[in-house]
């Protein structure tokens, strides 16, 4: 009978090389030299978390509402963290001075921006009419639950107004029901000034008061688009609906002095709300500059080209506090007399104008990485500037630079906090200043603790959230 | 292909305003237009404001006594000094703590980058979780931090923490013993800067000699030494002309020693802690850039892991830190006007704060404050392109 053959079954690696020993065999102890470098660090390690992580979490008072739990565990002998403090003021840490009756507007401003943006933020998660018109409804029902029947009917037409605008006018109907361009053109200009006037008019008689200008101007806007633009996307509408619409109902809710809101001045702003409120009006008017002068910067005509230059260079070769002394200094010295700006707005502007050269610059390095024969085919199809620009280079640009303007998002968030120093009482302003309350003196560790560990989330998020998005735009292709 | 008829062509010929470069002119035009009406706003505006508060433009102001003390003062100024004095003590202490900045965060910046890299899986990781938390917090609520919650409620002088009997840390600040120089202690700085051009010479005829002959010298090794050796020699044949005043307590407070202020301290710290996460970032990315190859080639040929880097690693690394590197510079310069916050005596506290509060001369102050930092980065992206010239890579 012919033998066969009979492989050996493979000898296992041997013990030392596999498991969590081999791991730590090759991660931890490859060489004397790594040894020893392990055995240093854990024992730095172990000099430092343990009291760290004692004094925040085992050690620390927790409950209680007062001074007395906190000082009854110091002389117990157990002097951990007193978070008691963050709990009491925590309303404070939040919303600043914002009276307490109304910050119920402070949540539904958020809440509206959360809602209108997280089609936006996510688009893969809500794809398709359906599912975006039953996230509408839901986000309403939300609404009605928690802020009432009138913040539940403008969250539903907000959200519900960029899915039923497109359908409305696929043909582009107005500019071609006329023959002539003129005869189309005033046409659509007659709509508009009646739509604004309406407007004004309705939102005079509801009590609109200051905010009926305003809304007439956004309502005359959106008309435009709608007669002038036309076919536009849904996502298309969400953006414009959250440049337009979104700003003025959120300053609105938040001042306030409109359709029965009472007045609410921006000195009473603060904490954790107005950190927000910079960075966003930051973000959203940084960004836009920043396109424009990042255009001015490569564009053909000198005198542009020059104005750009010397702003960009000048703003990235000074502190942004040496910009915020300035806008809170100097600036009001440049108007007339009796003409006074809000110290926000002030700092607002500053911050706007700074990070928009920071961002002209990101964008610049995009637009120079795009192929020149992008910017010939367009010109070849006899598209004028904008049109280019609007739709064929920038989408290209802004995929390509993401990387850039989250860390400038990133840097935005951190320098809100710079505000302090003219005096604006942001997270970490009202931190400083709750630690000068003569109940509450000596927690000043607690207090930076937290602040460190809000802004920190909000940081992380975001760079994780720009690595989301980079994969999701990331195109192979490569240019030559 | 028909002629077209000749009032065809008549009817094609378009308005001159759709002339793209017409266009462009008048648009400029209309922008130039628009900026010097609000320049020439904005100036009228200044000089009425002024007038009706009854302050005087222009420069003469700096003349004038400041009449303010300053906590930090490098140069002599006394309360009678003038405004340009407090202009120049205030750039100074900005100068002071950016350069100590700079230098500690290029140590601990290029350690994070090297360590972030080590196959040491501990080590890394450490070096990683530092880089994220540190990184991701606003700088300006580390200085607070570090002032307002650690160097404050330090004990006072008469219980400050002694450390080795010479330095003492305490809520004024950190006691350093100070140098006093005797006769003849000249001799030992001009011996280092003699050690430090021998060292120049040597190592440039090593590398002249390595390159004609293949001998190599240890330069490295022989400039230290000279460096080191030249000094102390010199030190020595003075007869050592050198003692230290160490602080001592007298009363409530030291006497002798000098003051490092807990401002400066605070302020240092975490411009160091902070902009070294991103020196790391760089370092890490550059090492990373250098192709595998560069390194493999390097063992074939069999240079060690250590020489390796020294010759082939971090020569080509240092091209693509360099650049970020200065940039990073820049920064820390620009951050260091957080001083303001924690009242270290930087020229935005000195003079864009307390100068422009107590003479009210807004505009000049701003500006000058503006020029100042302008100058600085302009002389730091003069430098950039120094060696974006002489260094950065060409080509692929």
């Amino acid at each position: 009978m012919p033998q066969t053959w009979q492989p050996k079954p493979p000898t296992p690696s041997p013990s030392y090389s596999t498991g969590w020993l081999g791991w730590a065999r090759k991660n931890l102890f490859s060489s004397p030299g790594n040894a020893l470098l392990t055995l240093l660090s854990l024992a730095v390690l172990l000099a430092t978390l343990p009291s760290m992580l004692r004094w925040g979490l085992w050690d620390a008072t927790w409950l209680g509402d007062s001074r007395k739990v906190c000082d009854s565990a110091a002389q117990d002998g157990s002097a951990g963290a007193c978070w008691v403090f963050i709990k009491v003021r925590l309303e404070v840490f939040l919303y600043g001075f914002y009276p307490e009756a109304q910050r119920w507007r402070v949540n539904f401003t958020l809440a509206l921006l959360g809602l209108a943006a997280l089609p936006i933020l996510a688009p893969t998660l809500l794809r398709g009419t359906l599912r975006q018109t039953l996230f509408a409804l839901a986000a309403a029902l939300l609404m009605l639950a928690t802020f009432g029947m009138p913040c539940a009917i403008f969250t539903a037409c907000y959200l519900l107004l960029p899915l039923a605008l497109p359908p409305l006018v696929r043909q582009r109907p107005f500019l071609e029901l006329f023959a002539g361009r003129l005869a189309g053109v005033s046409a659509g200009l007659f709509l508009t000034a009646l739509a604004a006037t309406l407007l004004y008019f309705a939102a005079g008689q509801a009590g609109g008061g200051g905010a009926a200008g305003p809304i007439a101007v956004t309502g005359a806007i959106l008309v435009v688009f709608l007669i002038f633009v036309g076919r536009l996307t849904a996502s298309a509408w969400r953006w414009i609906l959250l440049f337009t619409v979104y700003p003025l109902a959120g300053f609105f809710l938040l001042v306030g002095e409109v359709f029965g809101l009472p007045l609410v001045e921006t000195h009473f702003w603060g904490g954790l709300f107005l950190t927000l409120v910079v960075a966003g009006t930051g973000m959203a008017t940084a960004l836009p500059i920043g396109i424009l002068l990042a255009l001015g910067r490569r564009s053909t005509l000198p005198v542009i080209k020059t104005l750009c230059v010397f702003f960009i260079e000048f703003v990235r070769g000074v502190p942004l506090v040496s910009v915020l002394f300035m806008a809170s200094v100097m600036f009001p010295l440049f108007l007339p007399e009796n003409v006074t700006f809000d110290k926000l707005l002030r700092a607002l502007v500053g911050i706007a104008f700074f990070y928009a050269a920071y961002m002209a610059e990101v964008i610049r390095g995009g637009l120079q990485a795009i192929p020149k024969g992008q910017f010939e085919a367009a010109m070849a199809l006899g598209w004028p500037y904008w049109k280019m620009m609007a739709l064929i280079i920038m989408p290209q640009t802004l995929r390509l630079v993401i990387p850039g303007l989250a860390n400038n998002v990133l840097s935005l968030l951190k320098d809100t906090t710079l505000v302090a120093v003219i005096g604006l009482l942001d997270l970490l302003g009202v931190a400083k200043a709750s630690m000068a309350d003569t109940e509450w003196l000596g927690f000043t560790k607690e207090a930076y603790i937290f602040a460190a560990l809000v802004f920190w989330v909000f940081c992380f998020a975001i760079s994780r959230y720009s690595v989301y998005l980079e994969k999701t735009y990331h195109t192979s292709q490569h240019y030559n | 292909m028909a002629k077209r008829p000749r009032d065809e062509q008549t009817t094609w010929k378009s308005s001159r305003l759709n002339d793209p470069r017409i266009r462009g002119w008048l648009a400029q035009a209309a922008v130039l237009a628009i900026l010097i009406a609000a320049i020439v706003y904005g100036i009228y505006n200044v000089s009425h404001n002024l007038t009706k508060a009854g302050i005087t433009t222009g420069f003469t102001f700096l003349g004038h006594p400041a009449g303010f003390d300053i906590s930090q003062t490098l140069i002599p100024y006394s309360s009678r000094s003038t405004y340009a004095d407090a202009f120049v003590i205030g750039l100074l202490n900005t100068l002071l703590v950016s350069f100590l900045g700079m230098v500690s965060a290029t140590f601990l910046g290029f350690f994070l980058g090297v360590i972030r890299l080590s196959p040491n899986w501990i080590v890394a990781k450490m070096a990683e979780a530092y880089t994220e938390v540190i990184r991701n917090i606003p700088l300006l609520l580390q200085v607070l931090f570090w002032y307002l919650a650690i160097l404050s409620p330090l004990p006072g002088p008469r219980a400050a923490l002694n450390l080795g009997d010479a330095f003492f840390l305490c809520n004024r600040g950190l006691q350093i013993p100070r140098p006093v120089f005797g006769e003849n202690f000249a001799a030992t700085p001009l011996a280092l800067l003699a050690a430090i051009v021998l060292a120049v010479v040597i190592s440039r005829w090593a590398r002249r000699r390595q390159l004609k002959t293949g001998r190599p010298f240890p330069s490295l090794s022989c400039g230290l030494a000279l460096i080191v050796a030249m000094p102390l020699i010199a030190l020595a044949a003075t007869g050592f002309p050198l003692h230290w005043e160490v602080p001592e307590l007298s009363g409530f407070n030291f006497k002798g020693g000098i003051t490092v202020l807990p401002e400066l301290i605070a302020l240092w710290l975490s411009l160091t802690l902070y902009t070294a996460t991103f020196i790391g970032e760089y370092v890490r990315s550059g090492i990373l850039a250098v192709d595998k190859g560069q390194r493999e080639a390097a063992y074939a040929l069999g240079h060690r892991p250590w020489m390796t880097y020294r010759l082939i690693i971090i020569p080509q690394a240092m091209r693509v830190v360099t650049p970020p590197l200065i940039s990073q510079y820049l920064t820390l310069v620009k951050n260091s006007s957080l001083a303001v916050v924690i009242g270290y005596p930087d020229l935005i506290h000195v003079f864009a704060g307390t100068a422009l509060n107590q003479s009210g001369q807004a505009v000049e102050i701003i500006s000058i404050t503006m020029a100042v930092y302008l100058f600085i980065s302009l002389v730091i992206s003069l430098v950039m392109n120094w060696y974006n010239k002489h260094y950065a890579l060409r080509g692929q």
